[in-house]
């Protein structure tokens, strides 16, 4: 019994010290590389630009449902509604999440249609660290909206 | 096919003409990201269920595109608006291709 504790003990040593190991070579590639772990403005605006083309979001009309910390970055809960009658003249037909810091910033795109009756969805996401969820609304119309919100998390959910 | 998919759907059974309900989806899937390394220090590749589309009697009601940074066992809860009774069908698509399927149906009273 004891004997096995033991072991147990010196792999879980082992393990936690691999884990610290594997968190160094990561942080030493960000110096290395130059910060390319994780996402930028350029790349949350490429994505978007292939989404919605160059139509420039403005604020407004999203709400967004985030915790404002996450203790665990492998699962936090995201949901977003946006306010609108959902007929069939005046509806949301899409919506995109971003996560600006993560290693690529693309979350979700979220599809809606009239018949949905509320455009709202939530779903649970991965976040590396503290970092800002994106959100842009399309319109039946062709307008667009944005929002924006900070998440602090306290372990990153990477798998790095 | 990725192992041990199971698909889970929450739709009530009766809802009044008109109401807006909420469904909720929940799938076993691990959703590997390709960004984590496996006990051989390699990169796992990616392997995650990327689409999931909801209809209602045949009608595209919800559509959803997932990246790597969905959670795993990933969850999905939207609204569909019931006009008539009717089958509510769910479709996940695997990045191998492979297609996990449920049905559920609702009586619109």
């Amino acid at each position: 019994m004891s004997k096995k504790q033991a072991l147990a003990g010196i792999t879980r040593r082992e393990a936690l010290l691999l884990a610290a190991g594997a968190s160094m070579v990561v942080a030493g590639g960000v110096v290395l590389g130059g910060g390319a772990a994780h996402a930028d403005q350029k790349m949350i605006d490429d994505a978007l630009m292939k989404l919605i083309g160059d139509k420039k979001p403005i604020d407004g009309k999203i709400s967004l449902d985030l915790p404002q910390i996450a203790e665990n970055g492998n699962t936090v809960p995201v949901g977003v509604t946006v306010d609108s009658p959902m007929t069939a003249d005046n509806y949301v037909k899409a919506v995109h999440l971003f996560a600006d810091g993560n290693p690529s910033p693309e979350v979700a795109s979220l599809f809606f249609t009239v018949m949905s009756g509320k455009a709202s969805a939530s779903t649970r996401m991965r976040l590396a660290k503290t970092q800002n969820i994106i959100a842009v609304a399309e319109m039946s119309d062709g307008s667009t909206y944005r929002a924006k919100q900070e998440v602090k998390v306290t372990i990153g959910g990477c798998g790095g | 096919m990725a192992k041990n998919v199971k698909p889970r759907v929450r739709v009530p059974k009766k809802a009044a003409k008109g109401d807006i309900v909420e469904i909720k989806t929940l799938i076993s899937h691990k959703m590997e990201s390709g960004r984590r390394k496996g006990k051989d220090g390699k990169l796992v590749p990616q392997s995650i269920i990327n689409k999931v589309s909801v209809t209602f009697n045949g009608k595209p009601v919800f559509d959803a595109d997932w990246h790597p940074a969905i959670s795993a066992n990933p969850y999905m809860s939207f609204f569909a608006k019931v006009e008539e009774s009717g089958e509510f069908a769910f479709k996940w698509i695997d990045d191998d291709g492979s297609i996990y399927e449920k049905k559920a149906k609702i009586t619109v009273a």
